[in-house]
Formats: structure tokens, C-alpha cells, sequence
């Protein structure tokens, strides 16, 4: 584990001045659906952090607000702010590509392009011009070693990336966004379509790069939680009900609603 | 009353003969025409320009005037129609212009050829001063295939998977780099498909290039674009409703073979491109 | 630490939005080009039909160019007769054929068949009129009596035409039924035409209707092999036999476009018909088409 000052911290110990991402009032509608309500929530650098909660409470929407994937959804509106290194990423001329550059986004389902295993990792790289030739090998080998696959595609970089199993291609998915140079790491119940072997090995991974990049997760397996985070939020129908360092959620729930998920009473 | 396991039966007996009957009457055609084409075709069929005062001769400015033809019409279809698929699939929001334009494309499929060759004859050629020509008859055959296009590239589009798009898009790709580097190179080989299929249907067109080409007699290559130029099925066409003598018939039959033949083989080919790229995304 | 300003930060979009500006504005002006092509057509047919159309135009009785008369509604009459015909005579024919296929063909037959039927729904027209003009037009005229062209050899050529159109499309509507609802049939003990009549037809129903419709529309818009095989008197009339010869919209433009003096009144009258043909078409078409879309959804 890593050191955290703050062993027994609370919400509110929580809201320091340093946040890599800062969350501040941000509300998030689809069309009439108002799927985040007021949610102020700081995440600190080179941690793990998970969002949990039952279906439909909002995680995943919570995460995409944080690289403004919910741009893309017809009908939405945000409105709040979210400070990267204290800069609010939606101001109006926020260069939305660079942002999304530099946080990386793991899928739910591994979505590797239908492209070589080079291809899928060179593809960032490739679209913001930073390296070509062997430089951008270089990139590839080390984000894949990175993410832990190096070893087992060394010799067949060419090959389809539908080629590997299941577990593999999520970790191709790593790869593939470690290489843009990221320093936040977005991932979306990474594990939910993967089996118990593969997961061991994603989560092995996650405590691994949380060293280097600050990760936020959104998952609804508690055990996972517990397991690969250091702070945990839980959020219940979109709001955010708890949040602070995940021994402490777990083992002393302040809000009610959090101890009946835990144990297990809804979810 | 009878059985419902003898209703069954007579069901299936009164299908097998009704689905006998509809397979088989393309089977006897296409035979008809192998048989009474066959005997016609030779090399020198092939590469002679045609005899109007006999009805003897061959089809060669035929065939290339057809190739010439279809060529133009792709080359002004695909792009548009590529475009105006990117547009409706990855582009633009459900919104009124879209409506419109979807309602358009469903009209401009539906136009009868008879009009398009109307339209192409009186205001591209004469109104526009373009001609009876190959450019006129290109252009109004493209007007047949666009829609075509159209509808065939979107749903290839929108068949590639969202999560490929989120993936491109998350990396901080835009959206052209997301279309261009995902969806199109997924897509290709449907829309390849797409175009090979409005290919065919552009090579078999007999009234556009009628009304518009030319008369289908033409001894020569169009060497312009502003020219006319003949094709394989005006050419069938005249030969088999002016000539009434039985070289003209002979001639005819042919003409069908040889086109029935080019445009099996831009249908069959298409097909096995579909093949292929279904078995490829199922693995 | 993330850059915030200056080059490359994430302030400042810089020139990668200008050209995804640019992009999108081509792709616009591109998918305008239907719409511009459809008006184009539609204004330049109106503007050479407009001295044609009034009432006398659209219910005159007669048709003869020779003596000034440019009615055109026994030709419509003509042209819905010979249209219907065929599709009755191919959904006759194709709806059982789909019903084969999809249901009671072996599944390696069906493999072979349904990419062929795919195939020949662009067959070239003039094939099946030469066909026509060799192979049927004689048949009739030796069994039957009378000139051979006739509303029966419009009727049979058609119906071939739009056959590989009305089975593809309805069999893809009847493979469209959820396999649940044919298999909650069968388990309650229905036979496979049972199942057919009780579960997959009514689901299927708009899908067939449509495919029906559509296949209508390019029957009415048919040029090339109604014109070889129909017998296009000089003068319009209705048919009283299916023997009688018949004079339809698409093959008086084409025909009489070769004898037309620019301008006439006869010149007139044929972009009138082109027009009318259009309307019927474009009626019929998008009529099927939001069938299509709403049965879908349902």
C-alpha cells in the first residue's frame, strides 16, 4: 500500500488544496434526467480512487465528466466545474482533444480497434504527431510493458488484436492509452467482462500504475474496491453520499445508505 | 376439415413448386441467353466496332463506351455519396436538416430512370449545351446510383461499433480523425460492396444512357468527354427492336450475354468482398 | 503537472478545430447534393411541363399526338392496370418463395439461393425485355391469338422483375421475427405452417407490405422492359383484355420523344407525364419507406 498521510480521513479531511482533479457543484443532465446532482468531490495525485454505487446512480457519467465524454452524448447538459491542476476544464476555449490526450479511458468491454496490436497502441501517438519511426516503436514497447503484455506479444505485434483473449485485449486497452502519455487514468469497470484470472491480473497492474498516474475507477464489485483502492466514493442516485479513505468506508460507514451496500441490503 | 399434419404437407409440396417456379424462371433466362449468346460471341465479336447499315459487326466502342460510362458515374457518385453518408452517420444530430435530407435521398432513389433520362436530355444536354454525350449520360447515371451510395455506406458506418468510436475519441482523436482512421477503414469493404453494386446497376441502365449517350450504333471510342458513346445496352436494345432482320437478333443476343456476363461479375465479386469481411469481424 | 496555456495546452483549440470546421462544412454542402439534385429535377421538369398542365391534361380522355390531343388519363389507368398486375402476380409468386426460404429450406439450399436472389435484383431490365420480346411475346401470340405484345407479356416480364426484390425483402422481414415467438409456437405443439400463418406472417406483415410497395413503385417506374413488350398503340386507350395492347406512362415519353417537335404542346406533355410519374412514384416510395421505419420500432 502506498503512504497515505491521512489514515481515518473523512469527506471533508479530504478536500485539500492540491487535488489533481477537483470536482466542484457539477451537475450533469440527460435531456429531463438530472444524473448528477451537486457533486463536489477532490481526487489526489498518484491514487487509486473508486466510485461506487449500484446501477444507474451516475458513476460512470461521473467519469465521463472528467475527460467531457458527455459531450458526445446527444442532450446533455453540465453545468459545475472541474479543476485539473486548477484549471477548469469546461472554461469555453479548453482544448478538448489535449485534455482527452491527457486522461486515458478504460472501457467497460475491451474495445480494441479492429488493427494490429502495433496499430492499436501507435494509434495515439500517431493522431497528435508525437513520435514516428522508431521513436514510436519505442512508445509501443514501453507502454505495453507498461501495461504488462509486452512479454506475451512480443513476437506477434502484427497480428489482429482480436487475436488475444479477453483479459489481454483490456490490457492492449491500457496500453493503448498509457501511450499517449496520460498522467490521469479513467477505467470503467475494467473488469466486468473478464474472468477471475484476468481480473487478478488488472488489478495487479492498477496498484502498479497508480505509482505514476493518478486513477479513478468506477466498479460495482466491493470486494474489487476494497481491494485496489486507496480513497472510495459512493454514490446513490447522483449524489455523492460518501467519500474518504477506503478502509475507513469500509469498516465505518458514516452514512447509513453506504453500510446497507456494503452489507449488501441493495445493489 | 383435414389434419393439420396433412395441411402441413400439401403446404410444403404447393411452397417447394412456387419457390421451383420463381428460382427457375431467372434460370431459364439467363440459359436462353448463354445458349443463343454463346453461339455469337467471338474475338472478333469482341473487338470490332458494329455494322449499322448491315446490323452486322461487333461491340468493341460498346464495351468501352459501357466501361467508360460506369467509370464516371463512380467517379462523381462515390465521393458524394461517401460524403453525404459521413455526414448523416457520424456528423449530424437527428435534426430537421438531416430529416430532410433522408426524405431527399428516399425521392432520389425512387425517381424512375425514364425521368432521370429526361431531365439529363433536355437540361444537361440541350439547356446546358453539354451534348448527347458521354459526359451527360455520366452524370445523369450518377444521379441513379447516389442514393445508393448514400444508403449502403451508412449502414456500413453505422454498423461499426460505437465502442471504436469512444475508444478514438477518449484517446483525444477528433471527430475527422475518429472517422477517418476508424470508421472508414472498418466500413471500406461494405462500402466497397456498396459502390461494386451501383456499378452494376449503372452498367445494366438502358434508358439513361439511351435518352442521353447516344444511339448505341456508334462505330467509334469517344475520344472527349462531349462525345457520344455507345454502350452494350442501347446497343441490345436497338439491335433487338430495329433490326428485325436475324443478324440484328443474333447480335442482340450477344450484347445480353456479354452484359449479363460483366455484370455477374461485378455482383459476384461484391459478394465475395462481403463474405470475406463478415468472416473477418466474426473473429 | 498538465500545461494549461500557451501552445499545445488546453487552452486555445488552434488550427486542428479550424480544419474540423472546414470538414464538417464540406460534408454539409455534401449531403445537400440529394436535395439539390431532387429540386433541380423537379423545378426543370416543372418549368418545361408548366404550359401542359391543367385539367384537361391530367383527366382528358384522349391521347393523340396527331390531333393536339394530350390527355393522359387512360394512360394512368393503363399504367396502374399493367403496375398492379405484376405485383400481384409477383407477390403471388414471391411471398411463398420467401416463406420457403426462410422457413422450410434446407439450410445449405437457402445459403445458395437467398445471395443469388440478392443478386439478380439488379439484373439488367433490358435483358428481361429482350427475353420478353423473344421468348413470350411469340408464346402469347401462338396459344393465345392476337399481336403477342400485350398487358400479359407487361404482366409476366415485370413480375419477374420485381421478384428478387419482394422475396429478399420479405424474407429479411420474416427472419426479423425473434426467434423466442416462433419457438413459444412450436413448443405449444403448432406445426411449422401453423407457426408460419399464426406468428411470423402478422409480425412480418408491414415488412411484406412494404417490400410489396416499393416493388410497386419501380414497376410503375419501369422503362426499358415494359416498352419492348407492351405494344404502345399511337393512341392511348384503356385495355379491355389482358390480349390488348397497352400504352403506358415511362414508354410514351420514350417513344414519342423520338418524333416530338421542340417545343409543342406534345413536348410539354411529355415532361408532364415525367412529372406525374414522379409524384406516383415518389408517393408510393415514401410511403413504404416510413412503413418500413415505423413497423421496425413497432
Amino acid at each position: 500500500m502506498k503512504q497515505i498521510s491521512t489514515k481515518n480521513c473523512t469527506h471533508d479531511d479530504l478536500m485539500v488544496n492540491d487535488a489533481k482533479i477537483d470536482v466542484r457543484k457539477l451537475n450533469v443532465w440527460f435531456g429531463d434526467n438530472h444524473v448528477l446532482k451537486d457533486i463536489n468531490l477532490k481526487i489526489r495525485e498518484k491514487t487509486v480512487t473508486a466510485i461506487m454505487g449500484p446501477s444507474g446512480c451516475g458513476k460512470t457519467t461521473l467519469i465521463r465528466s472528467i475527460n467531457r465524454m458527455n459531450d458526445l452524448i446527444n442532450g446533455s447538459r453540465t453545468l459545475g466545474e472541474v479543476y485539473i491542476d486548477g484549471y477548469n476544464i469546461y472554461e469555453r476555449n479548453t482544448n478538448v482533444y489535449e485534455l482527452r490526450r491527457k486522461i486515458g479511458m478504460v472501457f467497460q468491454k475491451p474495445n480494441p480497434f479492429p488493427k494490429s496490436i502495433y496499430e492499436n497502441v501507435a494509434f495515439g501517438p500517431k493522431i497528435h504527431k508525437m513520435a514516428r519511426g522508431k521513436e514510436l516503436d519505442d512508445i509501443v514497447e514501453k507502454s505495453l510493458k507498461e501495461a504488462a503484455l509486452w512479454d506475451e506479444v512480443k513476437d506477434r505485434l502484427h497480428n489482429s488484436a482480436f487475436s488475444l483473449s479477453g483479459g489481454q485485449q483490456q490490457r492492449l486497452c491500457i496500453a493503448r492509452a498509457l501511450a499517449v502519455k496520460p498522467e490521469i487514468i479513467l477505467m470503467d469497470e475494467p473488469c466486468s467482462s473478464l474472468d477471475p484470472t484476468a481480473t487478478a491480473r488488472i488489478e495487479a497492474l492498477l496498484r502498479r500504475l497508480s505509482e505514476k498516474y493518478t486513477v479513478v475507477i468506477v466498479t460495482h464489485n466491493l470486494q474489487q474496491a476494497a481491494r485496489v483502492s486507496d480513497f472510495t466514493a459512493f454514490l446513490y442516485m447522483g449524489k455523492l453520499v460518501e467519500y474518504g479513505d477506503t478502509k475507513r468506508v469500509f469498516e465505518n460507514p458514516q452514512s447509513e445508505l453506504t453500510e446497507k451496500y456494503i452489507t449488501g441490503e441493495f445493489g | 376439415m383435414i389434419g393439420a399434419q396433412k395441411e402441413e404437407l400439401i403446404i410444403k409440396i404447393i411452397l417447394w413448386i412456387v419457390s421451383l417456379i420463381s428460382v427457375s424462371s431467372f434460370f431459364v433466362i439467363f440459359l436462353y441467353m448463354f445458349i443463343n449468346g454463346s453461339r455469337v460471341i467471338s474475338l472478333e465479336f469482341l473487338t470490332t466496332a458494329p455494322n449499322p447499315i448491315f446490323w452486322t459487326g461487333g461491340i468493341f466502342p460498346q464495351i468501352i463506351g459501357s466501361l467508360y460510362l460506369v467509370a464516371l458515374c463512380t467517379v462523381i457518385a462515390a465521393p458524394l455519396g461517401i460524403l453525404t453518408a459521413i455526414y448523416l452517420s457520424e456528423y449530424a444530430v437527428d435534426n430537421l436538416i438531416t430529416k430532410i435530407a433522408r426524405f431527399f435521398i428516399v425521392t432520389l432513389a425512387g425517381i424512375p430512370t425514364i425521368v432521370i433520362g429526361l431531365f439529363g436530355l433536355a437540361f444537361l444536354a440541350y439547356r446546358l449545351n453539354l451534348g448527347i454525350s458521354l459526359f451527360s449520360a455520366g452524370v445523369a447515371l450518377s444521379f441513379l446510383t447516389i442514393p445508393w451510395t448514400i444508403t449502403v455506406s451508412e449502414e456500413a458506418m453505422r454498423a461499426v461499433p460505437k465502442e471504436y468510436r469512444e475508444a478514438a475519441l477518449a484517446l483525444g482523436a477528433t471527430r475527422w480523425q475518429t472517422t477517418w482512421h476508424i470508421v472508414l477503414k472498418t466500413a471500406a469493404p461494405w462500402i466497397m460492396t456498396g459502390i461494386l453494386l451501383g456499378i452494376g446497376k449503372a452498367l445494366g441502365e438502358t434508358t439513361i444512357p439511351l435518352m442521353c449517350g447516344g444511339s448505341g450504333l456508334e462505330t467509334f471510342i469517344p475520344r472527349s468527354l462531349f462525345e457520344p458513346v455507345g454502350s452494350l445496352p442501347v446497343y441490345t436494345f436497338i439491335f433487338a427492336t430495329q433490326g428485325n432482320v436475324s443478324s440484328a437478333y443474333d447480335r442482340a443476343f450477344g450484347g445480353s450475354l456479354v452484359l449479363i456476363l460483366m455484370f455477374l461479375l461485378i455482383s459476384v465479386s461484391s459478394l465475395i468482398i462481403r463474405n470475406r469481411y463478415q468472416k473477418k469481424m466474426r473473429t | 503537472m498538465v500545461n494549461l496555456e500557451g501552445k499545445g495546452g488546453m487552452k486555445r483549440e488552434g488550427q486542428r478545430s479550424l480544419l474540423e470546421k472546414a470538414i464538417e462544412i464540406i460534408l454539409f454542402v455534401g449531403a445537400l447534393s440529394s436535395i439539390i439534385i431532387v429540386f433541380l429535377i423537379i423545378a426543370y421538369m416543372s418549368l418545361e411541363a408548366y404550359p401542359a398542365l391543367n385539367l384537361d391534361f391530367l383527366l382528358g380522355w384522349f391521347w393523340d399526338p396527331k390531333k393536339e390531343m394530350f390527355g393522359i388519363f387512360q394512360i394512368i389507368v393503363s399504367t396502374l392496370y399493367v403496375g398492379v398486375g405484376a405485383i400481384l402476380i409477383t407477390t403471388a409468386i414471391g411471398v411463398p418463395t420467401a416463406i420457403f426460404l426462410a422457413e422450410f429450406c434446407p439450410r445449405n439450399v437457402r445459403n445458395v439461393i437467398k445471395p443469388s436472389i440478392e443478386l439478380l435484383v439488379g439484373i439488367p431490365t433490358i435483358v428481361l425485355g429482350f427475353f420478353g420480346l423473344m421468348v413470350v411475346i411469340p408464346f402469347i401470340r401462338d396459344n393465345f391469338g392476337g399481336w403477342g405484345t400485350s398487358v400479359l407479356a407487361g404482366w409476366m416480364i415485370l413480375a419477374i422483375m420485381s421478384l428478387p426484390h419482394v422475396i429478399s425483402i420479405s424474407e429479411d422481414a420474416l427472419r426479423a421475427v425473434p426467434n423466442s415467438y416462433k419457438e413459444a409456437a412450436l413448443a405449444l405443439g403448432a406445426t411449422r405452417w401453423q407457426t408460419v400463418k399464426k406468428v411470423l406472417l402478422p409480425y412480418a406483415k408491414t415488412g411484406i407490405l412494404a417490400s410489396v410497395l416499393l416493388a410497386l413503385g419501380r414497376v410503375m417506374g419501369e422503362t426499358m422492359a415494359v416498352t419492348m413488350v407492351i405494344g404502345n398503340p399511337r393512341v392511348a386507350w384503356i385495355p379491355t383484355s389482358i390480349l390488348d395492347r397497352a400504352k403506358v406512362l415511362t414508354s410514351t415519353i420514350l417513344l414519342d420523344w423520338s418524333y416530338v417537335e421542340i417545343p409543342s404542346m406534345h413536348y410539354h406533355s411529355l415532361f408532364g407525364i415525367g412529372l406525374v410519374l414522379f409524384f406516383i412514384v415518389a408517393l408510393i416510395d415514401v410511403t413504404a419507406t416510413y412503413m418500413v421505419k415505423r413497423g421496425v420500432i413497432k
